[in-house]
């Protein structure tokens, strides 16, 4: 009866990805949802580089140059306030007791969804890549540090997804899930290097920009595109992702366990 | 291979298929939707839980299919503990839900594949299955439809083929006809028998009457989490009014009490009288015999009558004869809740 752990594992791994393809599913055949997203990130990244591009000084560059990398950022920051709205539907079906009431590995309903998610992010910044470079922006590094950058910033946008997933099965709302994920969401992408340079903020917003996790991550997104130094701004964001992951995936999981309560 | 589930290798024998409920409780809040339950399920027999909506049975389901954990008390399901064992437990039982839980954006035969694996069955045998059953159903042509176009006995069709896709040995049924129109009802109690000739506990719950004697063995019915009476079919029937009645309406409403006692001799202690609408309910006694000497009796009395006939006893009339009340919905807690997050399970 008891089962060897290389079965416990591929039975696992085998979960995640029934999950996984369960939720890719759902974007492929209600594409809606995928394509207002996507949208949704077109028109700010044009509304922001034309209305607010022309004020803000960057010290001699353009500012597409200046904000598309920061801009990739922003949407797996706003991704995953997605994932906490799209779990928190999830948990108010039925479907989330027929998977619990199934011997399937316990923490591959989440995993399968952080996955999809990921999927998610890389079509969302492909994409956001394709509309910068309409507007003119460049990569002036070549094409490996872009794809790094990339892995980094899915990286990143799957550490904040479990953030996302902890707050969906905790509030188990739709709507809730939204509005609570605006309250984390704005501070961290504003008061961040992202649209500005964080010299021009005052002295205690600096502070928190400057502990900001996204601040790191555009910092190193954007010398990977541009050139220049990431070694300090690398180290951090990796720091981050690792703390992010190692507080909420926990958290999450206990949380999923709970509802049998 | 350690991935074979016992419930993989056919039910053959029907021996471990219990249920074994020991001093259950359950608390959400203030209200006590579980209070002391004790319950055992004979391998191999069809249970029916009976009561209204709020006395308990979903939260009860739920703590045998290890979605919730009692507070206090064990439970055993195929000699597993459900809290201890949960993963084991979930290995050898089937559970359909209060509400079909199918997905909408993926087509039957896919919904049934995707159960397959995450019983690990593998993809071939995941495949056969689902098609199998999808058959058995009647649901070939829609298999690759998908769900959202299904009608509702449909969806309860292929949710309940989706419990059966790993041949589980017992089987929770959540109000499994709720809200299906008298055709699909019909059909699906044909599904449940046949589950049950093949040797499989079935443990459902339902709020009528009719379902339960027509379906189960043995009925417990419920009320406000507690069990207020258990036993075969036939002792309800003798003990608490599951007889068909005979129910007469006489057009006065005022001469209700002349009507009682014109009948009292008829009914005994089991006549009852619903002054506010001039009813009256009494056993009869297994066939219309009764009918023209409620009509004599009644018409010695000139007291005249504007309905007459036999009814099918339901839940109120038991409950009314258990309890001296009629069942009435516990408003406290709403079990269909138990997958939102109004619900208590918090």
């Amino acid at each position: 009866m008891s089962m060897s752990v290389s079965d416990n594992l591929s039975n696992a791994l085998s979960d995640i990805g029934v999950m996984t393809w369960r939720n890719m599913l759902r974007y492929i055949r209600l594409p809606q949802l995928l394509v207002f997203n996507a949208l949704l990130n077109v028109v700010l990244l044009l509304l922001f580089n034309y209305v607010f591009g022309g004020a803000i000084r960057t010290g001699g560059i353009a500012y597409i140059q200046y904000f598309l990398p920061g801009f990739m950022v922003q949407t797996v920051v706003f991704g995953s306030t997605q994932t906490s709205v799209g779990l928190a539907e999830d948990l108010s079906k039925g479907m989330i007791d027929r998977f619990r009431s199934l011997p399937m590995s316990r923490p591959a309903f989440l995993t399968g969804r952080v996955v999809a998610d990921a999927a998610r992010y890389a079509i969302l910044i492909s994409l956001m890549i394709a509309v910068g470079s309409i507007m003119g922006f460049r990569f002036e590094n070549g094409v490996l540090p872009v794809f790094a950058g990339v892995a980094l910033i899915i990286f990143f946008g799957i550490a904040l997804t479990w953030v996302g997933v902890f707050i969906g099965i905790s509030v188990r709302d739709v709507e809730t899930a939204q509005v609570a994920g605006f309250v984390w969401v704005f501070p961290l992408v504003f008061a961040s290097s992202l649209y500005v340079p964080i010299e021009t903020m005052p002295t205690w917003l600096q502070v928190f920009a400057q502990i900001n996790p996204v601040t790191p991550m555009v910092d190193t997104m954007r010398a990977l595109a541009l050139g220049g130094s990431i070694s300090a701004s690398l180290w951090k964001t990796l720091a981050w992702d690792g703390a992010i992951i190692l507080a909420f995936l926990p958290l999450a999981l206990r949380r999923y366990r709970l509802m049998a309560q | 291979m350690a991935s074979n589930h016992r419930n993989m290798q056919g039910n053959d024998v029907c021996t471990d298929a219990s249920i074994n409920a020991v001093a259950i409780s359950k608390r959400f809040g203030k209200v006590q939707a579980l209070d002391n339950i004790k319950l055992v399920v004979e391998p191999g027999t069809v249970f029916a839980l009976l009561g209204p909506n709020g006395s308990g049975k979903t939260t009860l389901v739920r703590i045998f299919t290890t979605l919730l954990r009692p507070d206090s008390g064990t439970a055993h399901v195929a000699g597993y503990d459900v809290v201890h064992e949960a993963q084991l437990v979930r290995s050898v039982i089937g559970l359909a839900g209060q509400y079909p839980a199918v997905e909408e954006i993926l087509t039957g035969k896919e919904n049934l594949e995707m159960i397959g694996y995450l019983y690990h069955l593998g993809k071939p045998k995941a495949k056969a299955r689902a098609k199998e059953l999808l058959e058995q159903f009647e649901l070939s042509d829609a298999a690759n439809r998908k769900v959202k176009t299904y009608s509702g006995g449909m969806r309860r069709r292929l949710d309940l083929a989706a419990t059966l896709v790993a041949k589980p040995s017992i089987l929770f049924l959540d109000e499994p006809t709720t809200g299906l129109d008298p055709r699909s009802r019909l059909g699906l109690w044909e599904v449940i028998a046949a589950q049950a000739k093949e040797c499989k506990t079935v443990f459902l719950t339902t709020q009528y009457l009719e379902e339960a004697d027509r379906l189960a063995n043995k009925i417990a019915i419920i009320d406000k989490g507690k069990i207020l009476r258990e036993g075969t079919n036939q002792e309800l029937k003798d003990c608490c009014g599951g007889d068909t009645l005979v129910r007469v309406r006489i057009a006065d409403r005022s001469e209700i009490s002349k009507a009682n006692n014109a009948l009292k001799e008829l009914g005994g202690d089991k006549l009852h009288s619903y002054p506010d609408i001039g009813e009256i309910t009494l056993p009869s006694a297994g066939g219309t015999a009764l009918l023209p000497e409620v009509v004599r009796r009644l018409d010695a009395e000139k007291i005249i009558i504007a309905e007459l006939a036999l009814k099918p006893p339901t839940l109120d009339d038991v409950f009314l004869a258990i309890t001296g009340h009629p069942a009435e919905e516990t408003t406290e807690l709403k079990e269909d809740s138990s997958s939102t997050p109004s619900s208590g399970n918090k």
